[in-house]
């Protein structure tokens, strides 16, 4: 009987403490809620990187946690395709762009603007990664406030940690290895959708808000 | 008998912190690899693109998945850029269908191809 009721204390206290993997959200999302965006608009990225592809590569990467977040994203490349039919190719010039003119065209509740600090494979002597780093704003193109920012990172190295044995020589030829076949097999892209799923998806650390089309989406109260 | 009733109390506790990950909730297959392919432009024919954006429509209707938004709008693209005005209308009637946010944008995309 005792057992019994050891195991009891043992369900119920797990149901009190939960499962304590969650860290707790340091930001605030005060006005994420006020503003409440049923669908984003991705601009171009603004690319800080000498990698040509990496705005294409981000673009089509933050499609997937976006949604998966709740939220309608306007379709990327139509988008680009409307900025460049308007002679605008540059992404600084669209990230100049008045709040008013884009929901006027693209009828969005939200803005993400995003900058590409670091992409692609670089070989530093002992290991050659693929880093791809990249920073967000999220803004509300009805008032212009900023509702939401956060950046994030990923690098291969994460994932071929335990590779580093057979001493120097072997650590070389590792390094000139992982280079040449992280180059071929566009490594940038699927390190492209890990920063791209950590900085944006809901069930990352100061990610976006669930949203409208999310099971676990909270309406705000009526104030709006 | 006793322990049993333990270990299986602890194992549930373990067992409800692991995985119960809930389902995606849309299908994307080859959407972004696709969009990716389109914005560099110099890999693949906008009829291998078609082609590959049909496959992911037929993929989710197979899975019993929703599309992923944007999917339709895309297709709708590629077809007008290919000449096919009509596949590319139905396609962006579909976007506007599953999801009426698209709306007003797609719309504007009409109305310039109507102009």
């Amino acid at each position: 009987m005792k057992t019994f009721k050891l195991s009891i204390i043992v369900i119920f206290s797990s149901f009190i403490f939960g499962c304590a993997t969650t860290q707790a959200p340091s930001y605030n999302y005060t006005e994420f809620r006020q503003s409440d965006p049923l669908s984003i608009l991705v601009l171009p990225p603004i690319n800080n990187t000498t990698e040509v592809v990496a705005p294409y590569s981000i673009m089509a990467q933050v499609i997937a946690p976006i949604s998966e977040s709740g939220f309608y994203t306007l379709p990327v490349a139509l988008v680009e395709q409307t900025f460049r039919n308007n002679g605008l190719t540059v992404a600084n010039d669209i990230h100049a762009l008045p709040k008013e003119k884009l929901r006027e065209i693209f009828g969005a509740d939200a803005a993400l603007y995003l900058d590409i600090r670091e992409y692609g494979t670089s070989y530093v002597i002992i290991s050659s990664d693929t880093v791809v780093s990249v920073s967000a704003t999220l803004v509300d193109l009805q008032t212009g406030a900023v509702i939401w920012q956060k950046a994030a990172s990923a690098s291969s190295a994460e994932t071929r940690s335990n590779q580093n044995s057979g001493g120097l020589i072997g650590m070389l030829v590792i390094a000139a290895i992982n280079q040449i076949a992280e180059t071929v097999t566009d490594a940038g892209f699927n390190i492209a959708a890990i920063t791209s799923n950590r900085l944006l998806s809901k069930n990352s650390v100061d990610g976006l808000l669930a949203g409208p089309r999310a099971r676990e989406y909270v309406a705000p109260l009526a104030e709006k | 008998m006793k322990l049993i009733v333990l270990f299986s109390a602890v194992i549930f506790v373990l067992a409800g912190c692991g995985a119960t990950q809930p389902p995606p909730l849309y299908y994307y297959g080859d959407y972004p690899a696709t969009v990716y392919q389109f914005f560099k432009s110099d890999e693949m024919t906008i009829s291998e693109q078609i082609d590959e954006m049909k496959q992911v429509i037929e993929q989710s209707n197979n899975n019993d998945q929703r599309i992923a938004p944007g999917v339709h709008a895309h297709l709708g693209m590629l077809y007008f850029e290919s000449g096919n005005p009509t596949e590319g209308e139905y396609h962006f009637m579909q976007e506007k269908r599953l999801f009426p946010e698209s709306s007003h944008f797609i719309d504007f995309l009409l109305n310039q191809h109507k102009g």
